[in-house]
């Protein structure tokens, strides 16, 4: 696709810029939150290739142990795959309840290797060639746009500090970060002194909509708290030691947020550059995914009865090498595993294209190749999600092919 | 394609105060004595870290022509206000060199490591993190009272542009007793030639550390440090380099580590000759790849610490080199997509000079692009907090920078501590997010209700009396004129001096440099 069609596509969509949309979400739309791995998560620990003797070779001192020969060893998932031991407690049972998918071999066509360029890549979903990037329309940005135009609603947020590259573009996302939040420190009449000043300008929509988030969602958590009758924080308390700290905490916010008043939204988890000493079946990158794991399994608690109509997207920019460095640690790859659950999803299963894991099938002799491209996974995906049209899900990932992998 | 070749498709670009662009710049009696035009206002407000009486004077006694030179060619450091030099000779930072402090830390981290009882080891180890913090936060209070303070203000701001182009993560390893002196390193060659920021850099611990360069050994590759030097130091991710030259690269880069004991490896005579130390910053012969490597069309080999020093160099007189850190000296300085006409002149500048800092950043300073850009540059947070303080304590020196480095973090650019090797952003969107503007209004509250613990001197209990005082000449003189009617209509409307002084730094004006 050129250029020129995709920016008219891009425009010929309804401008909503600087509205400001915090009506409850319609119970029947489906919710979606991309949690995206920053630093390339080693997609080996986490579903590992136990059947392939390869495998053990290439990682004499990270491999995670075949299932049943060591205390920390991997959970067998099927013939070929087993899932790592920091994960039992959380995402086994989601998976044994037919709600979480793998889809291996997931990623993008993008080589560099770069964290940076491959992040970004990802987030604008546009075409890698034969077009210019475009930094101001991200592919959940445009997927909001697509929502709006048919009519569904299409509330979107960005959990970060800043906003995300993918929620760049025509539609206003707010962005917040839950880590923690205080009180608002303005009334009605200073809010209205401040974003006066805005008015005509490029950035009234963000001030306005930047205040309202805050009221809104200081008004959703501290209500809770104060016992109301939602699942709060003093509930979650007596079911688990630790709810406040962490991604789980984080994690039990943003899934009430959701319930209540979003449908689109995004949230990123560092720490996954595991260069040196990465650990196998304990270690480091263990407690990383352990840690990952509590805050989704929190997430899908805390959703209660609209977990049944949620999905959650886990990406990372790209695998690691496949054999491991002089560190006890791996460097940049390519091919990911994505993550895929909800309480629709039909998981239970190790999804899409796959090859066997042997020399052979590695990608520039180094890393798992990618058969599962991103977009045509997550183009076939929001098709199910939402009915979407072919040239909808063209507006979302201009030129690419949608592949359904059956996950809704 | 380029990385960061954008295109405004959705105007969020430049949507600053556009009302400034056509106002006529009436020639405005200052609060310092001389006169200033609105453009030379603005101007100060883009070479400095916001403007303050001082850099008026200055400003106003040689003219444009020579306050550009003097910034450009700062020489020795003027002495910082007695109040602000007091707190930097009392920093424990100051007190030892770095490598000395890496010694004793690390000393004192085994030692509580070692500890068999358990509420001594959490004890000793809780310090141990206390006085690690310590000493970063002693290197970043430095930084701001040079930022707030120093009359070579295009330096510091140079400064902190070279650590975020060759950025390292304050928490990673023992960083947080490196990052002064590393940040030191750089600022000696902040406006000097580029070859000596790439190798000060790329020689120094906490680079070295950083990107896992000390874990590069021949058979054993990293492509850590060899990847981000050519993608974000030098040629830019399109710079024209492939997968082959990192590996390659990198295998130039074996056997540079690090080494904090007054120990030698045992190295073979042979190899002894070969053997480089300069402080904690080692070449280990045994470690590094003799044989020949093939980088960028070069071949290269055999010759240890002079391959990489030729490797790093040839890096720095890359042409993509000179494109790409041109452009980022624009984005910093100009627009967040500088127009392409000044990054070529720059980058011509920049060649031309065998990559000297100051004469490409005169080449950006004579650009009709320059000048038309002034006013339009959205402030990322700390050219924000800085400006701030700068303006709303204009004369009066801080007693305590911990406030400010509290606002910083929470506005999500706290110092040394970025993550990832790419350093902050520096465009608008990246900082202009809804939430980001709520939090920057909290900031504005903190900073214009009260004195807000900046003159709460280590150890005092209350702050000694201050209250910012907006409402100054400098606002007056200088500022006022070029606000438009709708933040005139707020501060009218402001119920306090305090609720002004809110009002003033979270206008949109006030946004913009």
């Amino acid at each position: 696709m050129q250029r020129r069609d995709f920016l008219r596509h891009a425009t010929a969509l309804p401008l909503t810029a600087g509205s400001v949309r915090l009506l409850a979400a319609p119970k029947d739309t489906p919710r979606v939150l991309v949690v995206f791995l920053r630093g390339a998560y080693d997609a080996a620990s986490l579903l590992v290739p136990v059947s392939s003797s390869f495998y053990y070779e290439q990682r004499p001192n990270i491999a995670i142990a075949r299932p049943g020969s060591a205390a920390d060893a991997a959970m067998p998932l099927n013939a070929e795959w087993a899932l790592n031991p920091a994960l039992i407690d959380t995402m086994l049972p989601l998976f044994e309840r037919q709600q979480l998918a793998f889809v291996p071999f997931a990623g993008t066509d993008d080589t560099s290797r770069s964290h940076f360029e491959t992040q970004d890549s990802i987030e604008l979903g546009q075409p890698l060639v034969g077009s210019t990037r475009n930094f101001q329309s991200g592919f959940m940005n445009r997927l909001a746009q697509v929502l709006g135009a048919r009519g569904l609603a299409n509330q979107s947020i960005a959990f970060t500090n800043q906003l995300p590259l993918t929620f760049r573009g025509d539609v206003q996302v707010p962005n917040l970060s839950l880590a923690n939040l205080g009180k608002p420190a303005f009334d009605a009449r200073q809010s209205q002194l401040i974003a006066g000043m805005y008015e005509g300008s490029g950035l009234a929509g963000n001030v306005r909509e930047g205040f309202a988030v805050r009221d809104e969602a200081a008004r959703e958590i501290n209500g809770e708290m104060q016992g109301g009758s939602m699942a709060g924080e003093m509930l979650a308390a007596s079911r688990n030691a630790i709810t406040a700290k962490g991604f789980e905490g984080e994690a039990r916010r943003i899934a009430r947020l959701m319930r209540e008043r979003y449908h689109l939204g995004f949230v990123d988890v560092g720490g996954w550059d595991t260069h040196v000493g990465q650990g196998a079946g304990t270690g480091y990158l263990a407690n990383r995914l352990a840690e990952l794991g509590k805050g989704l399994a929190a997430y899908a608690d805390e959703m209660g009865p609209a977990w049944n109509d949620s999905t959650v997207v886990v990406v990372s920019e790209f695998g690691r090498t496949f054999k491991e460095n002089g560190n006890r640690g791996t460097d940049h790859g390519h091919g990911s595993v994505y993550w895929v659950l909800g309480g629709a999803v039909r998981g239970g299963r190790v999804v899409g294209e796959q090859v066997a894991v042997a020399p052979a099938s590695l990608f520039q002799n180094r890393d798992y190749p990618v058969l599962n491209e991103y977009r045509s996974l997550l183009g076939g995906l929001f098709t199910r999600l939402y009915g979407l049209s072919p040239a909808q899900v063209q507006q979302v990932f201009p030129g690419a092919a949608p592949r359904d992998l059956g996950l809704v | 394609m380029r990385r960061r070749s954008l295109l405004v498709a959705t105007g969020v670009g430049l949507t600053g105060p556009a009302l400034l662009a056509g106002c006529a710049a009436p020639a405005l009696r200052t609060g310092a004595g001389g006169r200033a035009e609105a453009a030379d206002v603005a101007l100060l407000n883009r070479v400095t870290w916001g403007v303050d009486s001082a850099s008026l004077a200055t400003w106003n006694q040689l003219q444009r022509r020579d306050y550009l030179q003097a910034q450009l060619n700062p020489g020795a450091d003027a002495p910082l206000p007695p109040a602000a030099q007091a707190q930097i000779d009392a920093l424990p930072l100051l007190n030892k060199p770095m490598p000395t402090w890496v010694v004793e830390m690390e000393q004192r981290r085994r030692d509580a490591d070692a500890l068999t009882d358990n509420d001594a080891k959490k004890a000793a180890q809780q310090t141990y993190q206390q006085d690690m913090n310590r000493l970063a936060r002693d290197a970043a209070t430095q930084m701001l009272l040079r930022a707030l303070y120093s009359t070579s203000q295009l330096r510091e701001q140079l400064t902190w542009f070279w650590f975020n182009h060759f950025n390292v993560h304050q928490y990673k390893a023992n960083l947080r007793a490196m990052v002064g002196d590393y940040e030191g390193r750089l600022r000696t060659h902040a406006l000097g030639k580029f070859r000596d920021l790439l190798i000060a850099s790329a020689t120094h611990a906490a680079m070295i550390r950083y990107l896992d360069n000390e874990q590069n050994a021949a058979n054993r590759i990293n492509e850590n440090y060899a990847r981000e030097v050519m993608e974000l130091h030098t040629l830019g991710v399109d710079g024209g380099y492939s997968q082959k030259d990192v590996q390659e690269l990198a295998r130039v880069l074996t056997g540079l580590g690090v080494n904090f004991s007054d120990k030698q490896p045992n190295l073979r005579p042979a190899l002894q000759a070969l053997y480089v130390r300069e402080g904690p910053t080692e070449f280990n012969p045994a470690r590094h790849d003799m044989g020949e490597k093939l980088v960028l069309g070069t071949r290269i080999g055999g010759q240890g610490w002079a391959e990489i020093m030729d490797q790093l160099t040839r890096l720095a007189r890359h042409p993509s080199t000179a494109t790409h850190v041109s452009r980022q000296l624009a984005i910093y300085f100009v627009a967040d997509q500088p127009p392409p006409a000044l990054a070529e002149r720059m980058s011509r500048a920049f060649s031309a000079s065998d990559g000297d800092i100051a004469l490409t950043l005169q080449a950006m300073f004579d650009a009709p692009e320059f000048s038309a850009s002034l006013t339009r540059k959205f402030k990322d947070p700390l050219h924000y907090v800085v400006s701030a303080v700068r303006l709303a304590y204009d004369g009066k020196t801080i007693l305590n920078c911990a406030p400010m480095l509290g606002w910083l973090n929470r506005l999500g650019q706290g110092l040394y501590n970025r993550q990832t090797p790419d350093g902050y952003p520096m465009d608008e969107a990246a900082w202009s997010g809804s939430g980001q503007m709520g939090t920057r209004f909290e900031i504005a509250r903190a900073i214009g209700g009260g004195s807000a613990g900046l003159f709460r001197a280590e150890g005092a209990t209350a702050d000694a009396p201050a209250f910012p005082q907006l409402s100054n000449a400098l606002y007056h003189g200088t500022l006022a004129p070029t606000f438009g009617e709708r933040t005139r209509a707020a501060l009218d409307a402001a119920t306090s001096p305090q609720e002004w002084n809110i009002v003033l730094l979270s206008s949109p004006e006030f946004m913009y440099r």
